[in-house]
């Protein structure tokens, strides 16, 4: 197994720098392009939601608007430097990046960590910010993937996922996870156990361990509200989500708020910068997690349906990087990040529609916040470093071949 | 194998996130275009406010145009509740410290202020807020006009938190007048009133508003409170306010013209004291102590139409306490009875037995159902009835008397024989409690046991004593008496529960002796006793008292006169009253009055006096001057405060000086309280620069 690893990284060093000048134009634009589009509307979208802030003049206050540019900027930068790794290095810095997030996530539960709206999700530094567990998606989709990969890609004779890997893989995800559990955040936990089921699903565990998966997710969700561990707000928030005229004071009130700016916008919206209720503030969260809110005021079905159409365009490209990976690290990377991108678009959007309860969680690409922001660029960037492996693969189809014959030969 | 299930795995994901996205897709053009309209309105109605502008009431001025009642603007801070629940908890924290530091409150007291009565958590009334929970609540009154305008420019930092000028009561007090129970007072309108007013679609009221609820402001709160405006705004989430739209301005209320005279007003409670002074300072020889004077009360009336000139009671209460909500210790205070209950108004709500200043009524019976005003009766010491021995006051015998000295000396026995006689006549002690008792038949023409149907709410009726009410009595008490009387014993208690118990309901020849000198279970109002006495003066025509006398809009144009109104009349020839007004006159002159009355010029200043001293059980007695000419009448009485000449005499000789400008033995009407000694007949002249002068041709009328 060793010897592989060492061969396989040898061959693709050589091809690496044979290839290095038609990098940018090989960069998979189809994937940027959305990703772009996203960004560009999603830094827009925090400038309408704050510039209203503290009494100033329309559109006058840019504070979080410079904020969420330089988080952006230096997200791509992050990104870059990973789509522009060495594809061997990913594989060795992915360990590490889980141990980074694990210890994070240990060191919010400790007084490091900072509670805001109820979660302990935070740890402040010197005035910044940060949440580890939106590192530890990132983390987890690699680790696994990473795990997985070892496992199968040594074997020859095995058509099958062991059960024991699934238990590996799974214990990967499952120390984030409780650790996530702590601190309590629903939200990234869903997010979270939807993108492992994605991962374990296209690696292809047996059926059983699917159905197991999702039976022990309704028997844990189950235990959780009827053994009471659900903080009171948490129960609010569903109860709201059911009835948001039940207390359109209280807990219905981000809901029902949602949904009237939502309303408000009509076709072509109200224009950016003029919601009413944005600009007066009714959305709690708005430039964070209702993010989506000022779309659908602002720039109405036209525009909300536009981001949500961006989003499938991504995730369709996401997808297509993972059916065409040719190694199982590369296809259960991007399958792990399409599940993810998928799962908290879908729950953040339909929170603000009101088809799913209101949880925390970011708009991947749109919402305003650093750690979100640089764990999602990442991301894409570890995909950019997939396709371009892949892209070189195809277009060195000899050498592609003669890896695979060789690894199968041993 | 593995490769291929990993392919098919992957298509499945795929279409589960388009399913997905489509799904979003479709909701959110349900909620834009199909739901777009409804979620529009919504939106319009979280930034749209309509602000009520609560009207300043009306003032009360008196009737040569001195205001009484006004307004002052207060400044008061109040929080928005929906905007304040909202804030994330750090905002609202950072918020409640910050007003607790400018308005000098605890934060627990700031976050109590913001409580709507009954709610959790919510402190008793007035900490708590009794108003509509959708108004926004003060928390700070009377705050100072700097601190005010310090919140106003700093509104980003008080999100929701408003300063705004209101205008509240205040009572100028001229010559130092109280008044506190004419004018009443005002508290904050209730949810259930907002609402009902609302209901009825009479959106005059603000959740603002006040609402009259005693006195004046109560009787004409209609008039008073006027016609509250609105602005209508938009706000953002905070309540800031974005812009300001269409403003109706609110209508001021009315001015209420009252018949009151603030100088006479005055006097009369400057004398209303001084009285009770005396009697604190006289000793009692039945008690063996000073009189206590607990109370007592005074009311001038127009004899002619029963508007009210001056009234007051003692003790009385700062009408302030009021503005603005009162605070419960205030009122657990107003309401005590160690405080002297300072919030009944004795004229109109104390009662008393009238002792003898009821003889002149009986005199009246009397003279109209057989007596001739020749008839002369013998004024024993003592008078017989049964086997009880009734006493004349001092056991003084004057032999035999006539009416009019009879009612001058105040004789006792003289009206005991008439009562027994009377009484005899009508059937006795038969035990028909159908009888009508000429005594009491016309002591209830006079007034007596019904209200007399002032303009001040709160009002009572007093007790004529009749056969009817003896039975009544028994049939509600005798089970008491009767469990007494079943107790061994045979001190005063017991015997008299036990004869109370067997026929307590007779009307016996003591109860109808008792009835004839104001003495027994016989109890009226001092307002009653005025009106009673004006009819004396008038020739027996009974006015419904009148405080009010016009109502005018706040441009100074007349909206209603408040027109006298005829209750009743006596049916005593005029023959009679002349007869007992002539003998009243000679009161002051040779009676019970003249010891106070010397150098008095009468002969100019026709006064007509009836003292009383009338005595209650476990109790000093209660002093009585009943008086009145053709123009005025003057009562006052002192409860627990000795005998009437004694302990009033000197206050109402000078109530009397006051209205007739009498220096000395020198009458000099231009130098009178009211010029001319007339209560003036115009109304005031308010000028459209909202100016009030005296009524015109006034002087030396």
């Amino acid at each position: 197994m060793a010897t592989s690893t060492i061969v396989t990284s040898r061959t693709s060093r050589r091809v690496n720098v044979t290839e290095t000048r038609g990098v940018w134009r090989r960069l998979d634009w189809m994937l940027v392009a959305p990703t772009v589009a996203l960004l560009v509307i999603g830094s827009l979208l925090v400038w309408s939601a704050t510039a209203n802030d503290e009494g100033s003049a329309r559109g006058a206050d840019t504070a979080f608007l410079v904020r969420h540019v330089t988080n952006v900027a230096i997200g791509i930068a992050l990104a870059g430097v990973i789509a522009a790794t060495d594809h061997r290095w990913v594989r060795i810095w992915a360990p590490l990046v889980y141990l980074g997030a694990v210890g994070g996530l240990v060191a919010v539960l400790s007084p490091l960590g900072a509670v805001i709206n109820g979660s302990r999700s935070w740890i402040i530094v010197g005035g910044l910010s940060l949440q580890p567990a939106e590192f530890a998606k990132l983390a987890v989709v690699a680790g696994m993937a990473l795990l997985l990969a070892e496992k199968t890609e040594t074997r020859r004779t095995e058509t099958r996922l062991r059960s024991s890997d699934v238990v590996a893989a799974l214990t990967i995800a499952a120390v984030p996870a409780v650790l996530i559990l702590g601190q309590p955040d629903l939200g990234t936990l869903l997010v979270l156990m939807a993108t492992v089921f994605g991962v374990v699903a296209v690696a292809g565990a047996p059926k059983r361990w699917l159905f197991a998966l999702v039976g022990s997710a309704v028997a844990a969700a189950f235990a959780v509200v009827q053994l009471g561990l659900l903080e009171g707000y948490q129960l609010l928030r569903f109860e709201a989500f059911l009835d948001p005229t039940l207390d359109p004071r209280g807990a219905g009130y981000n809901t029902m708020q949602a949904r009237i700016a939502i309303g408000n916008g009509g076709l072509f919206g109200q224009g950016l910068f003029s919601g009413s209720q944005t600009q007066a503030g009714f959305v709690p969260e708005q430039h964070t997690d209702f993010i989506y809110t000022v779309a659908g005021e602002e720039l109405g079905l036209a525009g909300a349906g536009a981001i949500i159409v961006l989003f499938l365009a991504l995730l369709w490209r996401v997808m297509r990087i993972a059916a065409l990976a040719d190694d199982m690290f590369g296809r259960l990377a991007a399958a792990g990040v399409a599940c993810w991108f998928g799962f908290q678009a879908f729950q953040n959007i339909g929170m603000c529609l009101g088809i799913m309860p209101v949880t925390g969680v970011p708009l991947p690409l749109v919402s305003h916040g650093g750690t979100s922001m640089f764990a999602t660029l990442m991301a894409l960037g570890l995909l950019l470093n997939i396709h371009l492996r892949t892209e070189r693969s195809l277009s060195a189809g000899v050498v592609l071949r003669g890896r695979v014959v060789r690894s199968r030969r041993f | 194998m593995l490769r291929s299930l990993s392919r098919i795995r992957l298509v499945v994901v795929q279409v589960m996130v388009v399913s997905l996205f489509v799904t979003l897709l479709a909701r959110l053009w349900y909620v834009q275009v199909v739901g777009g309209d409804s979620y529009h309105a919504a939106a319009q109605e979280n930034t749209a406010r309509t602000v009520e502008i609560p009207a300043p009431r009306g003032l009360i001025v008196d009737a040569e145009g001195r205001p009484l009642v006004t307004n002052r603007t207060s400044w008061v801070v109040t929080v928005d509740r929906d905007v304040f629940q909202q804030l994330r908890r750090p905002r609202r924290q950072a918020l409640v410290h910050r007003l607790s530091r400018t308005l000098g409150l605890s934060r627990s007291e700031v976050i109590r202020r913001t409580k709507i009565c009954g709610e959790p958590g919510a402190a008793k009334a007035p900490v708590c807020w009794n108003g509509s929970p959708y108004s926004p609540v003060p928390i700070a009154e009377d705050v100072s006009q700097t601190l005010a305008a310090s919140i106003l420019e700093q509104s980003e930092d008080y999100p929701g938190v408003l300063a705004e000028a209101r205008k509240v009561r205040a009572y100028p007090a001229p010559f130092g007048i109280n008044a506190a129970h004419i004018f009443g007072y005002n508290s904050p309108i209730t949810s259930d009133e907002l609402e009902a007013a609302t209901s009825t679609g009479r959106a005059a009221t603000s959740p603002l508003s006040v609402v009259g609820r005693s006195g004046l402001e109560a009787s004409y709160n209609r008039y008073l409170s006027g016609r509250s405006g609105r602005r209508e705004i938009l706000v953002d989430s905070t309540g800031r306010v974005i812009s300001s739209g269409r403003s109706v301005p609110p209508k001021p209320g009315h001015t209420l013209v009252t018949s009151l005279d603030v100088k006479l007003q005055a006097i009369a409670e400057r004398e209303l004291q001084r009285s009770i002074d005396v009697a604190r300072e006289t000793f009692d020889p039945v008690t063996s102590r000073n009189y206590v004077a607990d109370s007592g009360s005074v009311i001038v009336m127009d004899a002619t139409n029963g508007r009210v000139l001056a009234m007051a009671s003692n003790p009385t209460y700062n009408p302030n306490l009021w503005v603005g909500g009162i605070e419960q210790a205030d009122l657990d205070r107003l309401y005590s009875t160690r405080a002297g209950t300072p919030l009944l108004s004795r004229a109109m709500q104390g009662l008393f037995a009238p002792g003898s200043t009821f003889k002149p009524i009986m005199a009246a019976a009397a003279l109209t159902s057989g007596y001739s005003t020749t008839d002369r009766l013998d004024c024993s010491s003592s008078y017989v009835v049964g086997d009880r021995v009734f006493k004349n006051y001092e056991s003084a015998a004057y032999g035999t008397i006539s009416f009019a000295q009879a009612l001058q000396l105040s004789c006792d026995t003289f009206f005991y024989r008439i009562a027994h006689a009377k009484w005899l006549q009508a059937g006795g002690d038969s035990g028909d409690t159908s009888i009508r008792d000429v005594l009491v038949e016309n002591a209830k023409r006079f007034g007596f046991g019904r209200r007399t149907g002032i303009d001040l709410p709160g009002e009572v009726a007093g007790r004529i004593a009749d056969r009817a009410w003896k039975l009544s009595y028994w049939k509600a008490n005798k089970d008491y008496f009767c469990k007494i009387g079943d107790q061994p014993g045979n001190d005063f208690q017991h015997v008299f529960a036990r004869e109370f118990c067997v026929d307590g309901w007779r009307y016996r020849a003591g109860d109808a002796v008792n009835f004839s000198i104001g003495q027994g279970d016989t109890v009226l109002t001092p307002l009653q006793l005025a009106v009673a006495y004006a009819a004396l003066s008038n020739g027996g025509t009974l006015w419904e008292p009148r405080v009010g006398k016009a109502i005018v809009d706040s441009d100074g144009e007349l909206v209603r006169r408040i027109g006298r109104e005829r209750a009743s009349s006596v049916p005593v020839p005029a023959r009679v009253l002349r007869y007992i007004d002539k003998a009243l006159l000679g009161t002051g002159k040779v009676g019970t009055m003249a010891w106070k009355m010397g150098g008095f010029p009468l002969n100019q200043v026709k006064v007509r006096f009836k003292t009383g001293t009338s005595e209650v059980y476990g109790k000093q007695s209660t002093s009585w001057v009943a008086s009145y000419d053709e123009q005025y009448v003057v009562i006052m009485q002192i409860s627990q405060g000795g005998t009437g000449s004694g302990t009033s005499g000197e206050s109402v000789r000078k109530i009397w000086e006051a209205l007739y400008g009498v220096h000395g033995t020198r009458v000099d009407t231009r130098s009178a309280v009211q010029p001319g000694a007339h209560p003036p007949q115009g109304l005031p002249v308010f000028g459209p620069d909202g100016s009030i002068s005296p009524p015109r041709g006034n002087r030396g009328g």
